[in-house]
């Protein structure tokens, strides 16, 4: 009992909750902390849940696809609600010629016509004519999944504190992992927020199975079913730092792609806007940053459910030494 | 024979926009391989407000290339003249590329609100550089209301679709002979910023060219290529066209047909 290291896990986002689960998974006595309340208090109860490894690479470097394969496996793992449906990209009409361009940059797609697309989504049939889909990828409910793994977590002993007033001393622990983004600047000077802001729509006209990437030139849109007919849209990227309230613009960016993905959403009722700010390095991959024995797991970026498992498991061979 | 903007010489006839980069790693690989005289960025409100880009504004600071900002997806002249003070402000310029747009689908300028915006920004000190059509009235008004450089599009901003009136641009060419004249928007390739330089033009803005190619950083290598090499051909007095093949070898031995 006495050789298993005691953990401080700050910061109960995608990155600290994959952290604390796997570090007591591997025997680690886990503590989570987050000043915000409760878990997921930051940009990742605004994430999409995609689990789209194939996807990703339009514009993501080759090692978000190398190393976020494996994750749509551990959440399979660790939730009960992962659906692998795999996932469309279709275009307005106008913007066809955004697939061709998407498909030269990706793999692991079969390109689909109107007759498959209205198979695969009945709604959406007659709509589009071309798409692509992604036959292995999945999606997940960001905010169940991090409620889950707090779950896991604590009947793997671990405990968690929410409380800013009974914030856990670091001497009482062997190790601190830090995933508290934006919160260390200090320590990790070349980060930065990117804004992002998204809604969910509860929509009873409309039924998909799988996330709907709706390709523009200037603005891509996806489009997330969860449960109760409840959809998410998102997500503006932009390079500002201001974590307040959802434009105009943005909103009529949003709310356009989801009429025109399918037009019952003109009858959606708009349940919550949301706005946060993913933590990005300049390069905008995630690192694990070892100093003593404080280990920072920080930059997820957009690729918070994506590759949060994967640098979960390089602060754990930190810890415990590579596993077997 | 090279163009002065605003009484500064340019190191490069390329111009590069800093948006729409997978990451500002790229972004800096992209700006290394072009070696812009220029880099635009754009100041969006959400943005400016309380210096929230100030991040990304660091970055682009960073690059080491002289900053021109932008006053991409302003509507009104309120709009622009508002994001122009804050550029001025946070980039301790006073260059500004002046952006009204009027038309949402084309993002095509609004060339009434632009003279108007113009005259403020002018009368306020700034030195702007006006994107605009290639309408050559609107090119007299604007040089009135006091800007010493005009950027006619191409295409619409983002559409890649290259030179569409070549004769507009060759007609604002020679009614300005000593006006520097950018094509701004719409080059999708390199042998279009290439042309542009053949016609004339004094520089090319690039952004969704590069930022959207599969390798931006390649790309932006292929953009300074051929603005060297519309430079080189422009100096160099190209030939004139003819309808009719001229052999470069006397044709001995035939009849000589009319």
């Amino acid at each position: 009992m006495s050789n298993k290291p005691h953990i401080l896990v700050k910061g109960a986002g995608v990155a600290g909750m994959t952290a604390a689960v796997t570090l007591a998974e591997r025997g680690g006595v886990v503590t989570l902390y987050d000043s915000g309340g409760r878990v997921g208090a930051g940009a990742s109860w605004m994430a999409g849940g995609m689990l789209a490894p194939w996807c990703e690479a339009e514009s993501a470097p080759p090692e978000v696809t190398e190393q976020s394969i494996e994750s749509v496996d551990w959440w399979a793992a660790h939730v009960t609600d992962v659906t692998r449906a795999g996932s469309l990209v279709l275009a307005p009409a106008r913007d066809v010629g955004e697939i061709a361009r998407f498909g030269r940059r990706t793999s692991h797609f079969e390109t689909i016509d109107g007759a498959e697309i209205a198979r695969l989504e009945p709604d959406l049939a007659g709509r589009f004519h071309k798409g692509l889909f992604f036959t292995d990828e999945g999606h997940v409910d960001p905010r169940k999944a991090l409620v889950a793994l707090l779950a896991r977590l604590e009947a793997l002993g671990g405990k968690a504190v929410f409380s800013a007033a009974n914030e856990p001393d670091e001497t009482g622990f062997d190790w601190v992992v830090d995933c508290t983004g934006l919160n260390v600047r200090q320590d990790l000077p070349t980060l930065r927020g990117v804004r992002g802001e998204m809604l969910l729509l509860r929509c009873p006209d409309v039924e998909l199975h799988r996330p709907v990437r709706m390709l523009h030139p200037r603005i891509p849109i996806y489009i997330v079913p969860r449960a109760d007919h409840v959809f998410m849209v998102g997500a503006t990227m932009i390079e500002s730092e201001n974590a307040g309230g959802m434009t105009v613009r943005s909103m009529t960016e949003l709310l356009n792609a989801a009429w025109t993905l399918h037009p019952g959403f003109a009858e959606a009722e708009i349940l919550e806007m949301g706005t946060g700010l993913r933590p990005s390095y300049p390069d905008n991959m995630p690192r694990v940053v070892q100093d003593g024995r404080r280990v920072f797991v920080n930059g997820m970026y957009r690729h918070g459910f994506l590759l949060s498992p994967a640098r979960a498991r390089e602060a754990a061979d930190i810890i415990f030494g590579r596993a077997a | 024979m090279t163009a002065l903007f605003y009484g500064v010489e340019l190191s490069s006839p390329l111009m590069l926009g800093t948006a729409q980069y997978p990451s500002p790693d790229i972004l800096r690989d992209a700006v290394l391989a072009a070696e812009p005289g220029v880099v635009t960025v754009s100041l969006r409100r959400e943005s400016a407000g309380e210096r929230a880009g100030q991040a990304f504004w660091t970055l682009i600071r960073d690059l080491g290339v002289p900053v021109l900002p932008n006053t991409a997806g302003c509507h009104t002249v309120k709009e622009a003249v508002t994001t122009a003070h804050m550029a001025r402000e946070v980039f301790g310029t006073d260059w500004v590329k002046l952006e009204v747009i009027g038309e949402l689908d084309t993002l095509q300028p609004d060339v009434f609100g632009l003279v108007e915006a113009a005259r403020i920004l002018t009368e306020d000190g700034f030195k702007v550089f006006p994107y605009t059509t290639e309408d050559l009235v609107v090119a007299e008004r604007l040089l009135a209301a006091g800007c010493e450089v005009l950027m006619p599009w191409g295409a619409p901003i983002g559409s890649g679709k290259g030179l569409n009136n070549v004769f507009g641009l060759r007609a604002l060419r020679a009614h300005f002979p000593d006006v520097p004249l950018v094509v701004d928007a719409g080059i999708g390739v390199p042998s279009h910023a290439a042309q542009a330089l053949e016609l004339g033009y004094d520089a090319v803005l690039i952004n969704t060219a590069v930022a959207k190619a599969g390798d931006p950083a390649v790309m932006a290598r292929a953009f300074r290529l051929a603005v060297e090499a519309g430079s080189l051909a422009r100096k160099a007095d190209p030939m004139e066209e003819r309808d009719m093949a001229a052999p470069s070898t006397p044709v001995v031995g035939k009849a000589m047909l009319a």
